[in-house]
Parts: structure tokens; sequence; C-alpha cells
């Protein structure tokens, strides 16, 4: 039944119907309201989950790795500095190969203080080893969550759902919410090959020596390298259920176009306007949607932009003395292929400032004007600042 | 000597302790109290190191290893994790050292307690960083030598007051044990199995490494602590009911210390400073628990009768 949700709803009504089993979350803007529609829904019977209303995000994040090795299905919900503080158990959840979903809530990091959109705060925790997807509307971001417990338990990693703050996590909009017997056909109850348990004494994640470690990780690396894969054969049966379906990258038009945009998130929703736009002038300019950031769908990157001129990426983060993330990753992606394109990369609309069609269509000119692009990202949309800035 | 305790070993030989370890005298006797419905949440500490390297492991119950500052953090998601399966005869206990506990892992701990999460949470304090080399943690007490309070350096601040701060939580248990005084300690981990709730027990553990003292005095160096009243034996129920559980043989203070090359800069006017300090502690403790009327000297009374020092440990 189609119901019109703020984003943030859209995760716990997902949540709700994948019946999770242990919560544990600590308040932070913007992803406030995931957690509070989750307490009331434990508080008033509408979910069978234990609350755990810790006092940090550590020991929020420790806590969910406590009880995923306790063998039950976990969540929890966190933005910018709380993911951050979570840094630690970020790496030893995905080392310990434990299914945690978590919804992250895109806010720029501080300093300075600012509560709005920016994706630095995710991108800058590309190594932790977790599962990170992209959103780019609220029945994506409830779908994706969703989808994400199939997918965490499958290939025992965890997954990040990502949602741009205010723009997806406040923002209403019609979401389908399915019958939780429509869910349960496609979210079995979560029974682990391994739980602690008294009967079956065992140790979680003893000391590794250097004889042993690498192997662990290697694991690691071959159960993140299926994850393109598996995430196509959820999303089949996903839409077998439902009839959505999104990729983990999509490509619009790609295949005539001289020059590609590359956005991920909301900025996508802008772009799909300013490309029907472009196309009735004549351009020939495509849009390619990354969803899935890791693992970096390499393969289906460069088959997307591999019959175009120039790429431009679009960046709403960045990583001082590198550019733009994404922009990183797409060089990366192409750097050994034959005939790849020139890749410009720009940044914008950082601590959530807007990006509007206009913004890209500037972003458009500059790259089919432009010969070479820099090495740098180039930002968009500065203003003139007249106080003086320390040199 | 019998202890009260299961027959079984919990804890197999081959751990990777050094000779004389507290640790491993407290994990032991703690374990056997215990029984087998135990899990064991361990943050980095030398324990953690103790019970094994992969693919070994020293421990017959299962045991999960936790980032330093997520003891009681991750033992609460556990217990989470066994209330929604249905087990309700396991205990989970979260067991850290001194710097997992007074320092890194406080913030989680006290999060903990504030919910009274259904677990226990043992501090095996010795006082100081000693799986990383003896460096000053917040448990490491005044006059110490550590590797970061070297020469004249040595530590000028008091020991944090661990156990005062789980009692400011108002939680249901919280005691402190000492391995030279084993049934004791076995009777306070089968009281605080008993207990709903959170559970606090801050057990002294030597480490003949780290205090610089010989390993075959180990034991008898920490039952000094407590007949010097540098360690009191006591248990707080419900953080109003205090009831002291040692007062027999009394020693200066000096004599602790003497056999202690971590404290071996000390003059006799430190010695001197030091024991007003506990004695000022001890008489602070004591008003505590003589606030409490009969009930609680019958209880010390016969306390102290049951926990004379044995010849086995």
């Amino acid at each position: 039944m189609k119901q019109v949700l703020e984003g943030n709803s859209a995760v716990a009504e997902a949540v709700r119907l994948a019946r999770v089993q242990v919560i544990s979350a600590y308040p932070i803007t913007p992803q406030s309201h995931i957690v509070e529609v989750l307490s009331d829904y434990c508080a008033t019977g509408k979910m069978d989950a234990r609350y755990l209303r810790v006092e940090s995000e550590h020991s929020c994040l420790a806590s969910l790795v406590g009880a995923a090795c306790g063998g039950v299905r976990t969540f929890t919900a966190t933005s910018s500095a709380g993911l951050a503080y979570m840094h630690e158990m970020l790496h030893w959840t995905a080392g310990s190969r434990l299914p945690i979903v978590m919804a992250e809530v895109n806010r720029a990091l501080g300093a300075p203080w600012n509560i709005w959109s920016d994706q630095t705060d995710s991108l800058s925790q590309r190594d932790t080893g977790w599962i990170q997807l992209y959103c780019e509307d609220g029945q994506e971001v409830f779908d994706t969550t969703l989808q994400a417990f199939r997918l965490a338990e499958w290939v025992n990693l965890p997954v990040m759902v990502v949602m741009e703050g205010f723009l997806l996590s406040h923002t209403y909009e019609p979401v389908d919410i399915p019958e939780q017997e429509e869910v349960d056909r496609f979210l079995p109850p979560y029974n682990p090959a391994f739980k602690v348990d008294t009967k079956n004494p065992f140790t979680v994640n003893s000391i590794a020596p250097p004889s042993i470690y690498m192997e662990i990780r290697h694991d690691n690396a071959v159960a993140m390298d299926q994850v393109p894969e598996r995430f196509d054969d959820v999303e089949k049966e996903f839409e077998v259920l439902f009839n959505r379906r999104y990729g983990a990258v999509e490509a619009i038009n790609c295949d005539d176009a001289e020059i590609i945009l590359v956005t991920s998130g909301t900025i996508t929703s802008t772009a799909r306007l300013l490309l029907e736009d472009l196309r009735d002038r004549g351009e020939k300019v495509a849009l390619l949607k990354m969803k899935m950031f890791r693992p970096f769908p390499v393969e289906l990157v460069c088959r997307a932009l591999k019959s175009a001129k120039k790429v431009a990426v679009i960046d709403r983060n960045f990583s001082s003395g590198a550019g733009g993330i994404f922009l990183q990753e797409v060089r990366a992606a192409l750097c050994n292929r034959q005939d790849r394109p020139l890749v410009f990369g720009y940044v914008v609309g950082l601590g959530g400032r807007d990006v509007t069609k206009a913004v890209l269509e500037e972003i458009y000119k500059a790259t089919k004007d432009g010969d070479v692009p820099s090495d740098k990202s180039v930002w968009i949309g500065l203003r003139e600042v007249k106080h003086a800035i320390g040199r | 000597m019998r202890l009260d305790a299961d027959e079984r070993e919990f804890m197999c030989s081959g751990h990777a302790a050094c000779p004389g370890c507290g640790a491993v005298i407290a994990l032991r006797i703690f374990t056997k109290a215990m029984g087998e419905n135990t899990i064991l949440v361990i943050p980095a500490s030398c324990t953690g190191v103790i019970v094994g390297v992969y693919p070994q492991s020293v421990m017959r119950i299962p045991v999960v290893h936790a980032p330093m500052p997520a003891g009681a953090s991750v033992a609460s998601g556990l217990r989470a994790a066994l209330d929604m399966r249905g087990d309700t005869d396991t205990t989970v206990v979260a067991w850290a050292g001194d710097g997992g506990t007074f320092d890194i892992g406080f913030q989680a701990l006290s999060g903990a307690v504030e919910r009274n999460e259904d677990f226990i949470y043992v501090c095996y304090d010795n006082e100081a960083y000693m799986n990383t080399g003896i460096q000053c943690s917040s448990s490491t007490p005044y006059g110490a030598w550590t590797t970061t309070t070297p020469g004249q350096d040595w530590k000028r601040l008091r020991k944090k007051n661990i156990v005062e701060a789980l009692v400011a939580h108002r939680i249901p248990y919280v005691a402190t044990a000492n391995i030279a005084f084993p049934e004791d300690l076995v009777r306070k981990v089968k009281k605080a199995k008993s207990i709903k709730g959170s559970k606090f027990l801050h057990i002294f553990a030597s480490c003949p490494p780290g205090w610089r003292i010989p390993s075959e005095i180990s034991v008898k160096t920490a039952r000094m602590a407590v007949q010097a009243n540098i360690f009191p034996l006591y248990e707080v129920e419900d953080g109003v009911r205090y009831t002291i559980n040692y007062k027999g043989k009394q020693r200066p203070v000096q004599d602790y210390f003497e056999v202690q090359g971590r404290f071996s800069h000390l003059t006799a006017e430190d010695f001197e400073q030091i024991q007003k300090m506990v004695e000022e502690d001890w008489e602070l403790l004591q008003r505590k628990a003589g606030d409490q009327a009969a009930d609680a000297c019958i209880q010390s009374s016969s306390a102290k009768r049951a926990i004379k020092p044995n010849k086995v440990f």
C-alpha cells in the first residue's frame, strides 16, 4: 500500500518488516527520526525486538557486534560524527563477518559544525569492509534496506544503506509498503551457521598471527568480490515479488553518448531532468548512477563508460589533497582500459548547498568545452568571500 | 581445602601467561565458580592473549574477544541476543583489565550499568597497562613506577576509586575480591550470579613482571594489599548497603611496598604519607559500613571466618 512517508520513516518501516531482533542506537541529526520510530515500535509491541539505548555510537555498534555474535538480526542508524566515532567498530564488524545493517544518513563532518547533506562521512569509511549502497529517493531507501538484510546475510558482510540528510531523510514521498507476508517471502528468518552458544563453545576473534591473518582478510576480499553478482541475485528475487529493481549502477542512454555524467544519491534525480532537456536539444549526453560504491563495481562502470569520449564525475564529497572520492574510484577503474574516456571531476553541494539543474548544466558545458581534465576536482559554485582567509 | 565450586576446570593448561600471573588465578577460580553456562567477553587485555592464539584456546566456555573500549557494550548486545533467543540460563560476563575498565572502557561500562544490563562485569586489576609493557593507568596507585611514570616522575596521583564510581550508579551489587582469598571470591561470584541486573566485581590480581616481584610471592603480595587496607575486601548492595569482609590481621603499608620493585624509590617519608592516605580511606569506608548497624557486622564477621588465607593457593 502506498503511504506518504518521510525518508527516515521508510527506513523504519523496512526494519520493522525485516523483523529485526536487536536495535541499538544513539541520537544524531538527521538520523534520529529513524530510531525514534523504532523505539516506539519496540515499546508498543509493534516489533518483537530489544532496543538498546546506548551512551555512544561506539557502544552502539559494539553492542550490535555482541548481538550478531549471538545469532540475531540487528540494525542501527547513524550520521556523520556518529559514524566517525564508530570507526574502530566498523572494521571490527566486517572483520567478524557479521551481517549488521546500518542506515547512514549523510551529513557533513565538523569542524565547523554543519548538519546538512555531504557524503564525505560515509565515503571516508570506504576501507572498513562494509558494503555501501547509495539511494536516490524514499522508495529506493525502503527497498534497499530490505535488500540489505538479504544481501548481508548471504555474504556475511555488513551493509551500509546510505541516504542524504534532509534531502532524503526529511522529505516526504509516496512509498509503496508491502504486507508482512510478502516481505517474509523475500526475507527468511535469520539462522546463521555460527552463533555463540554455551552448548557448543568456541572462541570468536582470538589473536590471528601473521601466519593466518592474511588468509582471514583474503576471505573478506573473496566475499566482497561476490557482492555485485549476489546483489543482482537479490534484486532478481526482489523484482519477482515487488516489481522493482535498481542495479548496482544504472546506465541511462550510455550506449551512444559522447559525454556521460556520473552521479550518486539525490543529485541523480536532478541530473535525470537535465538529461531530458539536453537530449531534446540534440546533445549526446548520458547518465551513470552509482548505487553501489563498495565493492566498487569496476566491470559495470567500465562497460557503461566505454563508448564515451568524456566523463564528468560529480561529487558531493571531498577528500582533501585527492579530490572527489567517486572521481578517484572512476579514474582508478578506467586506468587500465584501452580507449578510455577523459575523466573530469567536479565538487558540488558540500555541507548541504543546493545542487540545481543549472549547476549540473554548468558542469556539462565545462566538460563539453574542456580539452584536458584537471588532475584535481573543479569546485563549482564557490562564492567570493570578502573576509580574510588564513594562508 | 576445597572450594565450593565446580570440580571441573574451564581453563586448561597451556595458557600464555607469565609465571605467577594473578589474572590467571582469578580467571580459573572465577570460571569454576560460574560453571559451564557462561560466556566471556574479553576486551583487549593480557587475558585476551593468555586465553590462546588462533587456532587454540584454553577456555572450555565460549569466548568473544572485543575491542578495548567495548567490553561492557559487546556484553550488553550479547545479553540482548540471548534474551531474544529465550536463553535465560546463560550468564554473560565481561572480563576486562584495569585499563579497559578504569580508562578506555569506562564510558561503555557506565552506560551499560546505567541501563542495569543483566551481566557480571569483572575488572581484574593489576594496576597498569601490563600487556603493552607496564604503562600507567588511572588504576596505578600513588607511589608506583611504571614505564610512563619513570624515575623520579613516579605517580603522585591517587588511584581512581572505581568501586565508588560503580556504587554511584546504584547497581544491585558491587564487590572487591582478591586472588589470595579464593573462598571469598567464590562466594561473591555465586552471589553476583544469583542477582538480576548489573554486577561489578573488582578482583585484585598481582603481576610479577609489572610489580617487579618474584613470581612465587605473587599471591602473598596480593594478600598483603588486603592486610594493609590498601585493597579492602568489601561489598555494596544497591549502592547503599556496605559490608566489609576482612578485618583480620593488619599490616603497615610499608610491608606491602617493600617487597615490590615498583615502589623501591619510595622513602620513609613517602611511606608515612601513604600510610596516612590509606588510613583516611579505610576510615571513610568503615564509616560507610558502620552506618549499616547490626546485620552488616554479623555478615562481615561470618565472612571473616570463611576467608582465612589458605595454603592451596
